[in-house]
């Protein structure tokens, strides 16, 4: 049984990781498990300058999901490369380093630089975070500017670099494509689904930023749906996320054509969901007649 | 160190309207240490509802190997949380977070909380009392229906009983039997609603103060940046409530 997964910059043990955002740096999981474990980590977006996110609260439940308007947090490139990713290094394990900013030029510094460090294997473009007000999904919604800051960021990357999809678009297949022309050399999604919660008592939005992100099992539908119609029109390397929370869920997504799995907010409900799904996904593949994962990948096209 | 754990379920009631006294036993109550940390609990198998609920100890045996959550049953997680039975098992993420440090009580402490901020200042004082402190209770209720654990607390120390609408002790807000009480403790330690967290440390701008706080959480061990407060220290500087707290020290959270 193989779970070996090989993709641009990316030769991966298996093909489970956590989701960028859902997982930090790391720190908090690796109380709980060797991180070494898991196929990749795809760690909390970075951008040039520290942020400091948005107004609480910036959670809300919902039906079998989430909503989060974070507001991409984080402590900004020169302390991810400083800090954060020399600890990660002590781990056995290739990082995918979620790039974001305000700005082209912001995506391009952080990709430069997060680029060169040791464990950072692939970039993952995020031009589809819903909750800043600038850069983030403006990015990811028009192909021609998609394209346009993919080039800019492979210019400068030494690594591939990886595009995240938002499932926020009239249509996906032209946003790969896009990409894809601008020489991305794999696509992630998706990312969250714009959504909001509100109060019955008061009509006030549950979430201070009033709109959100949604996430978690309810989304799992429209992320499958999305990586089949991509697979359908490209052979980028596709890793899929979107409500992975069993075993079953990374069937699917493999099926449809992604070559690896992300997993997001099933690590708020069992921190050891990706490493249980790494135990699982052998004799499941074996159950359903695949000696390796690289045989299920797109099955759901042969058929 | 955290642990997650199917526990079991010893005993479930409820010990006030709406508020349940919830006992569960199991290997992970042996790294409970500090009163004030929480747990985060799942209340279904299935994914809905899906995130973890975060609750208070009251109470932690280390020899019964068990510890008590007293929760209220207001929304559809913890009305679920309030059905289980010794059937069922619990699965149960902890201890997380920091909580009161017992070692700078002084003393003499007051013990201040609200509703359901009540809960982990009864292991507190448990652990300030076997530690000779004095403690002296100040606890504050919607009204007579929703008070629990008053005789527990008055075994403890003085105990005063505030309700908001005056059906039981003191009418009014905790504030109002502080305003009456001496100054003469070294050390407040206070769980409740912000608002009451606000009052109390206005109170006291003198004294040595824990408060713990309560805000939205996703992961409850520190990853998601859900439960973030900026804090006095700098402009950029800033905890999450979750793994950094829930206690942080007076004067520090800016709520």
């Amino acid at each position: 049984m193989s779970l070996r997964v090989q993709m641009p910059g990316l030769d991966l043990k298996n093909p489970i990781m956590p989701a960028s955002g859902c997982f930090g740096f790391g720190k908090e999981y690796a109380q709980l498990y060797d991180l070494s474990k898991l196929g990749s980590i795809m760690i909390k977006a970075t951008t040039a300058e520290m942020r400091l996110g948005n107004p609480t609260p910036r959670v809300a439940e919902t039906s079998s999901g989430m909503l989060n308007a974070i507001g991409l947090q984080n402590p900004g490139l020169e302390k991810v490369v400083g800090e954060e990713l020399p600890w990660l290094d002590q781990f056995d394990v290739p990082i995918i380093a979620n790039v974001a900013g305000s700005l082209a030029e912001d995506y391009v510094e952080v990709a430069r630089t997060i680029s060169k460090a040791p464990n950072v294997h692939a970039l993952e473009l995020n031009i589809s975070c819903p909750n800043v007000k600038q850069g983030g999904i403006t990015f990811g919604t028009d192909p021609n500017v998609a394209k346009e800051l993919t080039r800019m960021v492979k210019d400068v990357s030494d690594v591939p670099v990886y595009v995240k999809l938002s499932p926020n678009v009239t249509d996906v297949v032209q946003l790969a494509k896009a990409v894809e022309e601008g020489g991305a050399d794999g696509i992630t999604m998706i990312n969250t689904l714009l959504g909001m919660r509100l109060d019955p008592k008061t009509g006030r939005p549950v979430i201070a930023n009033i709109t959100g992100g949604l996430s978690g099992p309810a989304i799992k539908p429209v992320a499958l749906r999305m990586v089949y119609e991509v697979r359908r029109h490209t052979n980028l390397p596709i890793i899929g996320m979107g409500g992975v929370a069993e075993v079953d869920d990374v069937i699917d997504f493999l099926s449809a054509g992604a070559n690896a799995v992300a997993v997001g907010t099933a690590n708020f409900v069992n921190p050891f969901v990706c490493t249980e799904l790494i135990d699982k996904l052998p004799e499941r593949l074996h159950e359903l007649g695949y000696e390796s994962v690289h045989e299920l990948t797109g099955r759901s096209h042969r058929l | 160190m955290i642990k997650q754990e199917k526990m079991a379920i010893v005993s479930q009631t409820e010990i006030a309207k709406n508020i349940f006294e919830l006992t569960v036993t199991g290997s992970l109550v042996q790294e409970m240490n500090e009163p004030g940390q929480f747990v985060h609990v799942r209340v279904a198998d299935s994914f809905e509802p899906l995130l973890r609920r975060p609750i208070s100890v009251a109470k932690i045996d280390k020899e019964a190997s068990s510890f008590t959550m007293i929760y209220r049953s207001e929304g559809r997680g913890t009305s679920l949380l309030s059905q289980k039975t010794q059937r069922d098992t619990l699965d149960v993420l902890g201890p997380l977070g920091h909580g009161f440090p017992v070692d700078e009580a002084g003393e003499k402490a007051y013990l201040i909380g609200g509703g359901i901020g009540v809960p982990p200042l009864y292991e507190l004082a448990l652990q300030l009392n076997a530690k000779g402190v004095e403690t002296v209770h100040i606890l504050g209720f919607e009204s007579s229906e929703a008070v629990f654990y008053e005789d527990k607390f008055r075994a403890l120390g003085d105990t005063h009983i505030a309700t908001v609408d005056g059906s039981h002790g003191t009418e009014g807000f905790v504030t109002h039997i502080l305003s009456a009480l001496p100054n003469d403790f070294d050390t407040y330690y206070s769980c409740g609603p912000t608002p009451m967290l606000e009052a109390v440390q206005w109170a006291y701008p003198e004294k040595k103060g824990f408060l713990s706080y309560e805000q939205r959480m996703g992961c409850g061990i520190g990853a998601c940046f859900a439960c973030v407060c900026r804090t006095t220290r700098s402009e950029t500087d800033y905890i999450k409530v979750c793994s950094d707290g829930p206690v942080f020290p007076a004067g520090v959270v800016i709520s």
